[in-house]
């Protein structure tokens, strides 16, 4: 059903879709009214769960680390300083191999204090062994959360996702947005069916302690199982798009790549802005294109290989930094291209920090650099509105 | 001192009627009194969490710090630690130090460290927009628990005495005679003080009425009795609704305080006065 809704009712509304046994949330702009809205459906009955409010976004995590260890689907969801918060509990649930799903409602970090979006809190949690999965808009968000369990839970994959979405933008936004039917839901995911549960029964130990001896094979079945990951997105949002009718793209998505010189590649909601950029340099005659990334964790390597090779250029756009280095989808890619014989110059922009608007302006001023770059690198990384007048 | 000298430009964006405002204008009388008695301004730090209460750094033109959600009391710690002559004030939101920083409370007290921090009791999660807390009483219909919750309220003056703390006090956002009382002397007691402030939340917890029935002030004649003290505390569980609620300060004893224990630093920091006659001097 067609309706105009938050950002924020849409995902709730999905995560309620998906049935999870129990929900565990600490409010945090811009997250809190995802919470909020999925007490509500508790209360109207809707959504037929344990909603547990807690102290803080450390015990929400554990508090669902129980919960699924103990056979649970569980769901949460937070942003920035909460997600940091969480950071000890992350690298748990993904090391037990519980399948939690949570919603990330991107947001930079403190200090200086600053609640609007960009995507340094889940990019700095990269390397946490969860699957990351970013959406352009509030009805990609509303299919992934429920892709996400469907990938997480697979007994070959038993991993977290993140689904992250761009706070504020989109989880504040009013949009028309196909609402899920639960019914509907029910059919394409399968109830959650571990093999590996806390059973009085068939007694086991999660958390164990590893020792030298298995410690790396531990590491090595959770990097498998991204690995296997990689097709499992891709099939899943196949099956989606079949039974539902909308495909936002498995690993990535495109858009007038296919004989673009100059490729922009970028996550999250910025899409929008940039297919508009693109149609007006198209328009003029630039060839321009676009390759989104859904999947950022695992990282699509020869997905995107596949996608750019053609390309005399790429230009990254990205809501992050790594200080001390560059910007992180930068450092990816050209670390997946450098063992190729993909040779075309890849350059990189941090753009959006803290909520700083991208405008078409300020694409165009990529492109530019981009096409410049064709011609030799100038530079390889930049912020792409840097205010140097304040500095 | 005129206590207008310590206002900053900063917008105050609280909402009009809300309990901060006698907070903060307590808080910046008290720190104008005691500026003209001899604790210099400049030795005064302010330390706040992340809320509504927050916000009270922004609108004092004092040193302050403000830390990040539930971090007050440590930030706080390490201030005391490095330069024990500062005389640091703590203002923190019942979130903020007793949902996501409660440990840091608990340890703050057992330490008995000398500072003073100021709870912002508004007993909802004001900048997040009404969620419950855990003063909220039970039952109470917050964004996050349409249905009520099904908790009882910590009461933190109780966990405060078991914990250690040497200075107990409660005041109320419709008091400020006996707010501006009360902060002067958490300030100057020697060890931690706790002063739980009933402020208002006007915009999704507004108990000003049933305050106002219920507050009596208390004049204990033997502080230093922790059964008395105990006793006054419990008399109140943030949860029932006919009880008379005691304001005053409760209890006050003296004990070591922790950050005695320290020698504390010499802060390193650039001597700008240095640099400014260096550059002077070269362009002679
Ligand atoms: C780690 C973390 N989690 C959540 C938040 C979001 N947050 C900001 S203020 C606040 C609650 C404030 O409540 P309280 O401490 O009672 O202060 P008040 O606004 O009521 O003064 C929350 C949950 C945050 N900033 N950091
Ligand atoms: S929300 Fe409540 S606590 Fe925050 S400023 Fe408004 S009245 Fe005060
Ligand atoms: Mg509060």
């Amino acid at each position: 059903m067609m309706k105009v809704v938050e950002g924020s009712y849409a995902v709730a509304h999905a995560a309620m879709c998906c049935s999870p046994d129990v929900v565990s949330a600490y409010p945090i702009t811009p997250q809190t009214h995802i919470v909020e809205h999925l007490s509500q459906l508790v209360a109207d009955g809707e959504l037929r769960a344990e909603f547990l409010t807690v102290d803080s976004e450390f015990s929400a995590l554990s508090v669902l680390v129980g919960v699924s260890a103990a056979g649970g689907r569980s769901y949460s969801s937070t942003t920035s300083q909460g997600l940091a918060l969480m950071y000890e509990v992350l690298y748990n649930v993904s090391g037990m191999r519980l399948p939690i799903v949570m919603t990330v409602a991107n947001r930079a970090l403190s200090a200086p204090l600053n609640i609007w979006n960009d995507q340094q809190d889940s990019i700095g949690a990269r390397d946490v062994g969860w699957i990351q999965l970013y959406s352009e808009n509030v009805q990609e968000a509303v299919d992934t959360t429920v892709q996400a369990y469907k990938i997480a839970e697979s007994l070959e994959i038993m991993t977290p996702v993140m689904v992250c979405m761009d706070g504020f933008i989109l989880t504040h936004v009013y949009e028309p947005v196909e609402l899920l039917d639960k019914e509907q839901v029910a059919d394409f995911l399968p109830p959650y069916r571990p093999t590996d549960i806390l059973d009085p029964q068939n007694p086991k130990t999660f958390g164990a302690f590893a020792d030298p001896s298995t410690y790396t094979e531990f590491r090595y079945l959770q990097y498998e199982a991204h690995l296997k990951a990689l097709s499992k997105i891709e099939n899943v949002a196949k099956e989606y798009a079949e039974v539902f009718g909308r495909d936002f793209g498995g690993l990535l998505d495109a858009y007038q790549a296919d004989d673009a010189e100059i490729i922009i590649v970028t996550m999250g909601s910025v899409v929008g802005t940039i297919k508009e950029a693109i149609d007006g340099l198209r328009a003029e005659g630039t060839k321009v294109g676009l390759v989104k990334i859904r999947s950022y964790r695992p990282f699509p390597a020869q997905a995107l290989m596949k996608e750019l090779k053609n390309a005399d250029v790429i230009a990254v756009i990205e809501k992050d930094i790594c200080v001390g280095n560059e910007a992180a989808l930068l450092t990816d890619i050209k670390a997946a291209f450098y063992n190729s014989n993909l040779r075309m110059p890849i350059i990189g922009f941090a753009a959006g920090l803290g909520g700083r608007d991208i405008t078409i302006k300020d694409i165009r001023k990529a492109v530019e650099k981009a096409s410049a770059a064709r011609k030799g690198i100038e530079s390889q990384f930049e912020f792409l509105t840097l205010r140097k007048e304040i500095l | 001192m005129n206590p207008n000298e310590l206002g900053t430009y900063a917008k105050n964006t609280w909402c009009p009627g809300c309990g901060n405002f006698s907070i903060f204008n307590a808080v910046r009388a008290v720190l104008a009194e005691l500026n003209y008695d001899g604790t210099p301004i400049d030795n005064v730090v302010l330390v706040s969490g992340i809320g509504c209460h927050a916000k009270i750094v922004d609108y004092l033109n004092v040193n302050s710090f403000y830390s990040i959600h539930g971090r007050t009391l440590p930030v706080a710690m390490g201030i005391k630690l490095g330069n024990p002559d500062l005389n640091v004030i703590c203002f923190s939101g019942d979130g903020d130090c007793l949902a996501e920083g409660l440990d840091h409370l608990i340890f703050a007290a057992k330490r008995n460290i000398d500072l003073t921090l100021i709870l912002h009791n508004n007993r909802v999660y004001g900048l997040t927009t009404g969620q419950y807390t855990p003063t909220s009483p039970k039952g109470f219909k917050g964004k996050s628990t349409p249905l009520g919750t099904e908790e009882f309220p910590i009461n933190p003056l109780e966990l405060m005495i078991a914990s250690g703390a040497t200075f107990i006090a409660r005041g109320y956002s419709h008091g400020i005679d006996l707010l501006k009382r009360l902060f002067r002397e958490a300030i100057l007691h020697k060890g931690f003080s706790f002063v739980d402030v009933l402020q208002v939340c006007v915009s999704y917890f507004n108990m000003y009425e049933v305050y106002n029935k219920r507050v009596y002030e208390v004049k204990s004649s033997d502080l230093g009795n922790f059964e008395e003290a105990l006793k006054l505390i419990r008399s109140w569980n943030y949860n029932d609704s006919e009880s008379p609620i005691p304001l005053g300060k409760f209890y006050e004893i003296e004990a070591p305080q922790f950050d005695r224990l320290f020698p504390g630093y010499e802060p390193h920091s650039v001597d700008t006065d240095a640099m400014i006659k260096d550059v002077l001097d070269n362009l002679i």
